[in-house]
Formats: structure tokens, sequence, C-alpha cells
């Protein structure tokens, strides 16, 4: 490397810069985000792991639990179903009003929780649209587990499509006109032509809805009504005991929610190492961007 | 333009269109409506009443600062992941992507917890006199949580892909660093900076589950806008509760434009560059 005057060092890349960025970096970031982190596992276990495993063990946290695993089960498969729908018909067609489309999938990604959760009401509370008419028919949508996987499907509609509309326009059409033109049928062409493409990506974007699902909070609270032992998620269990004073059941419950967080984490970063996510997209790009730019 | 020769649009489309109307469209229509009823005056009277406002102003006044402090810490943060090589930098890249994953009710009483009184943090600030908890200090403190990995996962791509050559043309050229960062690497990461501000901006006025835990809710002091739509519904304040949450609609919506409309131009920048 015989360069003739030294190179310099690159911008910003004296020792002194270097270390004191570094230093303002890990001094922030472990106060702001890794402290609160560790606070949470701290409080869970201060009164020893047997009193968390009671914690735990209580019917209303149990009954939360089982709440919260059974919305997700329920709202992550539809909003994968619509997520790939979506995809599908964005990417391999051209129809009228295909963007102004993309940009009411991306509203809920916008939109305060609380908001989703009030708008929720006015369809089917009974001063909604719709609620007397439910009342008369008996049946309960609000206050009730249809209310809370509505409102977490509302939040998470965005999450799936995101993910598969940027691939997809990246990917083209050839592939799958090649295949249906050799005989393959629609959904033939679709499990084994654009699936194998997509399933990394599709899994991050199940893995993402899965954790918001699971941890909504705002959206949930509106229409959950928030009926101990019945109504209650895991996020809006924790709000109680909270409020009860049950400091340490409610960073118990919390605990497993965070196990959750750094769970999603790791499978994020395991599927962008396989190119999904930011890995696999062009900076910036939120699907409306990437079809604009694409068709514009 | 060429024949489709693919199936499917019908059902997906389909699926699509039925699954917006219901989630999306037929909610939000059905709070438009709500408000709409209400008639300019009553909207009006609701809007503008003094809680009402002064939610407005803490609200946006935490989110601008949480913002703020959230373009140098971020900006900064970018900068150490991109440029240098450190022991623990993948944990903390990895740890950018807390905020998200965190459920928000779990971010609110781990931050409260913190920065309470008797909290690790909390205490030793008590000391020199600043109090986090209850004031509208704690509000931004969980704005910034859960916006923090906006600025940093729209800056992180365009910092890295940044040509090394601009950066030494400039210094052949006698540049010192801070004058090559301010007048050669900053234009270059505006337009990607703007885009990621709009939407930490975006996320800290709707924010409410990590905020509602931190903030001590006083009205007209620590009341978000958000906890004010809240408020009003457990009222059974319904209408209140309708035209409140339409202003958060609208400002979502302003919001969502703006971000589009600077995401837009920045991936056109970058197309360009």
């Amino acid at each position: 490397m015989a360069q003739h005057p030294a190179k310099p060092p690159r911008v910003g890349d004296t020792p002194a810069i270097r270390w004191t960025l570094i230093a303002f970096v890990v001094f922030f970031g472990s106060l702001l985000v890794l402290a609160p982190l560790l606070v949470i596992f701290t409080q869970a276990f201060a009164l020893g792991i047997g009193h968390f495993a009671e914690t735990i063990a209580l019917p209303d946290t149990r009954h939360a639990i089982f709440l919260t695993v059974l919305t997700a089960l329920i709202a992550v498969p539809l909003n994968t179903i619509f997520g790939i729908a979506a995809a599908w018909a964005i990417t391999k067609f051209e129809f009228w009003g295909r963007r102004f489309l993309l940009i009411v999938i991306e509203i809920p990604f916008s939109i305060s929780p609380v908001v989703a959760g009030v708008a929720y009401l006015f369809v089917y509370g009974l001063q909604g649209l719709f609620g007397p008419a439910l009342q008369s028919a008996e049946i309960q949508i609000l206050f009730a587990l249809p209310g809370i996987v509505l409102a977490s499907m509302f939040v998470t509609a965005p999450f799936v499509a995101r993910e598969l509309i940027p691939l997809m326009q990246a990917q083209g059409r050839d592939l799958e006109e090649a295949a249906t033109s050799l005989g393959a049928s629609g959904w033939r062409t679709f499990l084994t032509v654009t699936l194998p493409n997509i399933r990394w990506a599709l899994l991050y974007g199940v893995v993402l809805c899965n954790a918001r699902v699971m941890g909504e909070f705002g959206a949930v609270s509106v229409v959950s009504g928030k009926i101990r032992g019945q109504t209650n998620t895991l996020p809006l269990h924790i709000e109680l005991l909270y409020h009860d004073y049950n400091t340490v059941g409610a960073f118990a419950a919390a605990s497993i929610l965070a196990v959750l967080a750094l769970v999603t984490i790791v499978a994020k970063l395991a599927l962008e190492r396989r190119g999904a996510g930011r890995a696999g997209r062009p900076a910036l790009a939120s699907p409306t961007v990437a079809i604009q730019e694409k068709t514009s | 333009m060429r024949r489709r020769i693919l199936p499917g649009l019908p059902l997906s489309l389909g699926i699509t269109l039925f699954y917006v109307a219901l989630i999306v469209a037929l909610p939000l229509g059905a709070l438009i409506f709500k408000a709409a009823s209400l008639g300019p005056e009553e909207y009006w009277r609701i809007i503008s009443s003094s809680r009402a406002i002064a939610s407005y102003r803490v609200t946006a006044l935490s989110a601008l600062a949480a913002t703020a402090f959230g373009l140098v810490f971020g900006l900064a943060l970018a900068w150490v992941l991109v440029r240098y090589e450190f022991p623990g930098k993948r944990l903390i890249d990895a740890l950018v992507d807390l905020p998200f994953a965190l459920p928000t009710a779990v971010a609110g009483i781990a931050l409260t917890s913190l920065f309470a009184q008797n909290g690790w943090l909390g205490s030793i600030l008590a000391s020199v006199g600043i109090q986090v908890v209850y004031t509208p200090l704690g509000i931004m403190v969980a704005m910034f949580f859960t916006s923090l990995p906006f600025v940093v996962r729209t800056v992180q791509p365009v910092l890295e892909d940044l040509d090394p050559a601009l950066e030494e043309a400039a210094q052949s050229l006698g540049g010192s660093d801070g004058t090559i960062f301010l007048r050669v690497i900053l234009p270059l990461l505006t337009p990607a900076l703007l885009a990621g501000l709009s939407l930490s901006f975006a996320r800290s006025l709707g924010e409410f589950g990590a905020v509602i835990f931190i903030a001590g809710n006083r009205p007209s002091s620590t009341e978000i806008t958000a906890l004010l739509a809240f408020i009003r519904l457990e009222e059974f304040n319904y209408s209140a509760a309708a035209a409140i949450a339409s202003v958060l609609l609208f400002t979502a919506f302003v919001m969502l434009a703006v971000t589009n409309y600077l995401q837009a131009r920045a991936l056109r920048y970058m197309a360009r560059a």
C-alpha cells in the first residue's frame, strides 16, 4: 500500500471523536433502553422465583395469557391471508386506485391506537352504527373476544402486506407468468413459485404482526371493557396489577411479554440474515413509496 | 399494455377490499360520521375547550422535544453503528429494535419504575432536583423511547451507502472534519433524516400505552390528547370522545401525507446520488 501522502482517516475517525460518540451512545442507550429492560426482570424476581411462579399461576393472569394467545391465534392468520392477498393483487396487476388502496392499507400504522379503539366503539357500540341491531340479536362484539380481535386486526393490518409488497414488486411477474403459461394453476403457481421466494419476508411480517397483536394496549383497552378474568389481555392485566399496587405481579406478567419481545428481536435478526426486512429492500421503502417509484 | 395472464385478481382483490372495508374503512368512517353529526358549533366547542387545548400543547411540545433529542441521539447512534467497530456493537444494533418489539404498556411501567423517586435513575435525578415521573419530562422520555428506532433505521442504510469518494474529495480540498460533516455528509443525510423525524414525530403524537403510566395524567398539565379521548369515553361522553379522536385522526392523516412525501423525496434523492 504505497500511497504517497498518507491517506487521512475518514471523517470523524480520530480517536477523540470516535470514543466521545461511542461513549455518548452507550451512555444514553444503557440508561434509556437497556435499563428499562433490566428493571422488568429485576422487579419480576424481586421477591424470589417462587413468588414469580405463584404470580404467573394466578387464575386471572393465566386467563390473560390464554386470551392474548387466543387473540393472536385468530388475528395473525387472518392478517396473513389479507397481507398475501393484498400483495398479490397490488404487485401482480395494474388496476385503477392501486396507489390509493396502498395508502389505505398503511393508514392504521400512523393512527393512534386509542383512536382505533374509539372508532370501533362507533361501529359496534350501543351508540354506534350496528350497536342497536347487534343488541337485539344478542350478539356481543364489544367487551368480548370479537372486539379484541377486530381492534388487534386494525392496528396490525399493514404488517404482513408492507413486508411483502416491496419484495414482490421488485421480483416482478415473469416467473409466475412463465409458470401459468406452462399450464400451472394459480394456486400451484403461488405455492411452488411465489411462496418459496417470499417465505422469509412473509415470516418476518408474521413475527412482527404477532408481537404487536400480543402487546397491543391502546386499542384493546378501549374495546375490551377490561373485565378481570374475562376480557383482560396480558397488557391490560399488567395495567390492572400495576394500579392495584401489585408491582411484582405487574412486572412478572410484563416479563413474559419482554421475553416475547426478545424472541421477536432474535427471530427478526435471523430472518434479516436471510434477506427479509430492511436487508431485502431499498432503504426507506414503505410500500407506497416502492410502488410510486416503480410506476411513475 | 400487456394482456394479464396471471390468475387470482378477483379473489385477491376481493379479499383485500373486503378486509380493508371492514377492518379499516368502516370504523374510521363511523368515527368521522359521529364527529360530523355533532354540528360545527358543538364540535368547535369541544375541540377548543381549554382542557383539550392544553392536551394538544403538552402532546405536541413533548413530541417535538422527544423528536429533537431523537434527532441528536439517533444520528449519533446510526453514525457509530455504521462507522466504528467496537465490542458490543452488534448488541446495541439489536437493542435499537427493542422499543418496537416491547409492548408499550411494558415500556410504560418499566420507564416509570426506573424514573420513580425511588427508582435507579429517578433517585439520582431527584438528588439534583429533577423530577421525571408525572411531569412533561416523563412524557418526553416515554415518547423518545417508543420512537427511537425510526431515525436510526432510516438514516443507517443511507449512511452505509454513502460514497467515500465524496468525503475524500472534500478532504483533498482541505476541508476540516467539521466542515465536511456539515457541508457534505449532513446534506446527503437530510432527506432520510427528515423522513425519520416525521415518522418519529407522528408516532409520538399518537403514543398512549407508554405515556399514560409515566405522565401522571393531571388535566391541563400532563394529560395527552389520546388520554383525554379515552377519559371522555369512560365518562360516557361519546360526542366529546368522537370529536377529540377526530382531531387525532386528522393529525395522523396530515402526518401520513407529510411522511409519504418526505420518504418519496428521500428515495428519489438516493436514486440520483
